[in-house]
């Protein structure tokens, strides 16, 4: 596996990426597009408001597939965890990034980069929750229930 | 296709092949991210602060050359004024042990579908019943 082709450069590049395309997606729709909230609304759509985020999608997919298929660093994959960790994990993902009103991309990404004071907040407080979460999952006799 | 969309096409495919090259696609790099007392991994701040600068950057410039303006005749969007309580916290609590139990927040949850692999299979869709619960069982819909 070639593991070690990835560089910071990568992380990098790929957040550069990452800010682009937000960019591009929110001069376009005049939205905030959080990946949480625009497939919220994908699952309720709203007559003419609706097909954008579909093409979005599309082009998330496309985006990811074509960078797995001839990038070998973006193809790196190793699961870590059981589908059924997985799919409770799913839950608590959808659930938190509704009440918590966005996700990674809404607070982490456009939140920040906009300066937003909940949006820090929210972030700093669902990085705490990932670092416990693992700390409590690999450092302590919770491991056994992930395995 | 209409050039309104055509953009959110180009949107999207630019922040898929960014979450993939990154390597937040990869389960365990944002495990290992998230892994402070293990071997902590730091690569993925280079993710975050590339992302953050970009958008924030990018964002104030259009601003400072077109006022608030953004194409097709849409205005920019501002910063959610969120309230800061107890939802808040709560949700992004809940979202951050769903993150570090599978390593999947819902950008890579989504985008990992591109390769059709297994536990994306199963966290999107399971995702969407947690956003439904979170709307029909606490009316919860937030920007």
């Amino acid at each position: 596996m070639p593991h070690s082709d990835y560089t910071l450069l990568h992380a990098i590049a790929g957040g550069i990426l990452i800010g682009l395309g937000s960019l591009l997606a929110a001069f376009g729709s005049g939205k905030l597009p959080g990946i949480s909230g625009m497939f919220s609304r994908v699952l309720r759509p709203v007559a003419g408001d609706a097909l954008w985020r579909l093409v979005f999608f599309a082009g998330l997919l496309a985006g990811a597939g074509l960078m797995i298929a001839f990038n070998e660093p973006a193809a790196i994959y190793r699961p870590l965890r059981s589908l059924p960790v997985v799919a409770v994990a799913g839950i608590l993902v959808g659930f938190g990034t509704r009440l918590g009103g966005g996700c990674t991309s809404g607070h982490g990404v456009c939140g920040l980069g906009l300066g937003s004071r909940a949006a820090l907040v929210a972030t700093v407080t669902f990085m705490a929750g990932g670092i416990a979460t693992v700390y409590l999952l690999h450092h302590t006799g919770l491991a056994k229930l992930v395995r | 296709m209409k050039p309104r969309l055509l953009v959110q096409l180009l949107a999207g495919a630019l922040f898929g092949a960014g979450l993939a090259i990154s390597g937040m696609l990869d389960p365990a790099r944002v495990i290992g991210f998230l892994d402070l007392a293990g071997d902590w991994d730091p690569a993925l701040i280079g993710v975050m602060g590339g992302a953050v600068v970009t958008f924030g950057g990018g964002m104030l410039l259009r601003r400072r050359m077109a006022g608030g303006r953004g194409w097709f005749g849409r205005s920019l969007p501002c910063a959610m004024e969120m309230r800061i309580d107890r939802r808040l916290f709560i949700g992004a609590l809940v979202f951050g042990a769903g993150w570090g139990l599978s390593g999947f927040c819902p950008g890579p949850g989504l985008a990992n579908l591109a390769a059709l692999r297994a536990e994306a299979l199963v966290f999107a869709p399971a995702m969407a019943v947690g956003m439904l619960l979170a709307r029909t069982g606490f009316g919860v819909d937030r920007e």
